[in-house]
């Protein structure tokens, strides 16, 4: 028996599609502020760190854990945007895209842990994007990874060291993240049961 | 974008503020130890210049190898081209070499819209500069700069603001690029020159014109100087190059009635003393310097929305 959606399909431009909310706003809370004690915990320490945010999510999640942070420590993490559009393996295959923002603490990178933050991880090439990136902008002691979302379906040898929730997700399904700042809500949500057509891949 | 950029025309204002939000983003990379990005690595970039030029060549060289890709320098001297080889056959001899992208700069106007529309090459081409007509990345450096000195939040948005374009407008490609592109962007564009320095049909053109230079400047939040090209001028345009000076020069006396925040801007290269008195340009109101700083970023922008992307009909 095939599955009858249970609302018809919004036209594009309205309200999208509800999607099933597997994060909430406190949820999502209560995640950056595990992540920010185990950064702390495995970094011994807020000393030499620098958050770098990956756009666009990434940034305010970088921008949330810093103020966490500075909470518990009373001391401010260097917090910066890292774009790697130009550094992506996928940048021949669609038209020219727009750049995001680079902000790199003024501090720089040389000799400190980076810790790269994103909102979802899924293939890792957005992450193997990220390394390249580094690469250029000088040599960090350590690079570590926190995801708000790990859904699966690695297509590198890359992990996160520090994970909001692992989502089992088939590869139709979509994971939305929405932040407040940027979107409206705080929420985690999955779009496309399995058996619907493939979304587009993050 | 489209695949080609001959003309500031082509551009929408979507266009343009893509452009200059591009080259906000790569500006940044000035400042970084290893000036390089990998958006173009394999791609190839012929500078084509059938003119004279240090800035914009060297200035394109530098955008494209910032963004890693190859770049052949062709110029007119040295080469075939002065054994008198047309431009078809240098086209295709870059077609066979494998260009992606010509910068072309020509002294005959429509040269790169030649180019570009005459099936001979597949790459993209970009206007250097040609003859009397368009130097698109002049005037997206040029719009840039401002925007950075007198935009609003947005990067591209010069909504009110008045510019005013001073000296040999009638062989400026320069001014021509600048009053498309600028009222695209929501500037407001005053052509300052004497009767016989501005082109015919110039009231087809978005701006307002002006043969007084003392009542347009203390209005203006941009005052931009255009060189006397002699070089193209085979007749009597003004007098003598002392009244020219006089009536439409900028020196110091009139800089002192330009308001607090209004910049002064050249395209180079500057003759000082004609145009532009040197106090003006190394006072502190002067970005002229900054321009080309400003240039190799917009080039970056301009070459990666062209090239970094999959090609229209492309292999890739």
């Amino acid at each position: 028996m095939a599955p009858v959606p249970a609302q018809p399909e919004a036209p594009p431009g309205a309200t999208p599609e509800p999607g099933r909310v597997v994060l909430d706003a406190r949820d999502i809370a209560r995640a950056l502020t595990r992540i920010s004690h185990e950064i702390l915990e495995r970094n011994k320490g807020a000393g030499d760190l620098v958050l770098l945010g990956i756009p666009s999510r990434g940034v305010p999640l970088a921008e949330r854990i810093a103020e966490r942070i500075a909470s518990v420590e009373g001391y401010d993490v260097p917090t910066g945007s890292l774009d790697v559009t130009m550094y992506r393996d996928d940048l021949r295959l669609k038209p020219a895209r727009a750049l995001l923002h680079t902000e790199i603490p003024e501090e720089g990178i040389d000799g400190r842990t980076v810790v790269l933050v994103d909102d979802v991880l899924f293939s890792g090439r957005t992450i193997r994007a990220a390394l390249d990136a580094l690469n250029d902008l000088g040599r960090p002691r350590a690079v570590r990874l926190a995801v708000l979302v790990d859904r699966g379906h690695r297509e590198l040898p890359i992990r996160a060291d520090f994970v909001g929730k692992n989502l089992p997700t088939s590869l139709v399904e979509r994971v939305k993240v929405t932040l407040a700042g940027i979107d409206d809500v705080d929420a985690v949500t999955i779009h496309g049961e399995p058996g619907a057509p493939a979304g587009e891949r993050p | 974008m489209k695949r080609h950029l001959l003309s500031a025309a082509d551009l929408s204002r979507d266009d343009a503020e893509l452009v200059l939000q591009t080259a906000a983003e790569l500006r940044s990379l000035a400042d970084r130890p290893i000036k390089k990005l990998p958006a173009l690595r394999g791609r190839t970039v012929v500078n084509l210049f059938f003119e004279d030029s240090t800035r914009t060549r060297i200035s394109f060289e530098a955008a494209a190898k910032r963004l890693s890709a190859d770049v052949i320098n062709f110029s007119a001297k040295g080469s075939s081209l002065s054994k008198g080889e047309s431009l078809k056959d240098t086209a295709l001899t870059l077609e066979a070499m494998g260009a992606d992208a010509v910068v072309v700069r020509h002294g005959a106007s429509g040269a790169p819209h030649r180019l570009a529309h005459s099936g001979w090459v597949r790459s993209s081409v970009v206007n250097a500069g040609d003859g009397t007509h368009e130097h698109p990345t002049q005037a997206l450096l040029d719009a840039f700069t401002l925007s950075r000195h007198l935009g609003r939040g947005k990067a591209g948005s010069l909504d009110g603001r008045r510019v005013a374009i001073v000296g040999d407008v009638l062989h400026s490609r320069v001014a021509r690029s600048n009053a498309l592109l600028l009222a695209t962007l929501g500037a407001e564009v005053t052509l300052v020159a004497p009767p016989t320095l501005l082109p015919v049909g110039v009231d087809t053109w978005p701006v307002e014109t002006s043969y007084d230079l003392d009542a347009v400047i203390p209005k203006a939040d941009a005052v931009m100087m255009l060189r006397v090209q002699r070089e193209r001028m085979n007749g009597g345009f003004f007098p003598t190059p002392r009244e020219y000076s006089r009536r439409y020069g900028l020196d110091g006396r009139r800089m002192a009635t330009l308001q607090e925040h209004t910049i002064v801007m050249h395209p180079g290269p500057m003759v000082r003393g004609m145009e532009i008195s040197a106090d003006v340009a190394d006072s502190d109101r002067s970005v002229i310097v900054e321009q080309v700083t400003n240039g190799v970023a917009v080039r970056m922008a301009v070459l990666y929305l062209l090239l970094g992307g999959a090609q229209p009909g492309g292999e890739e």
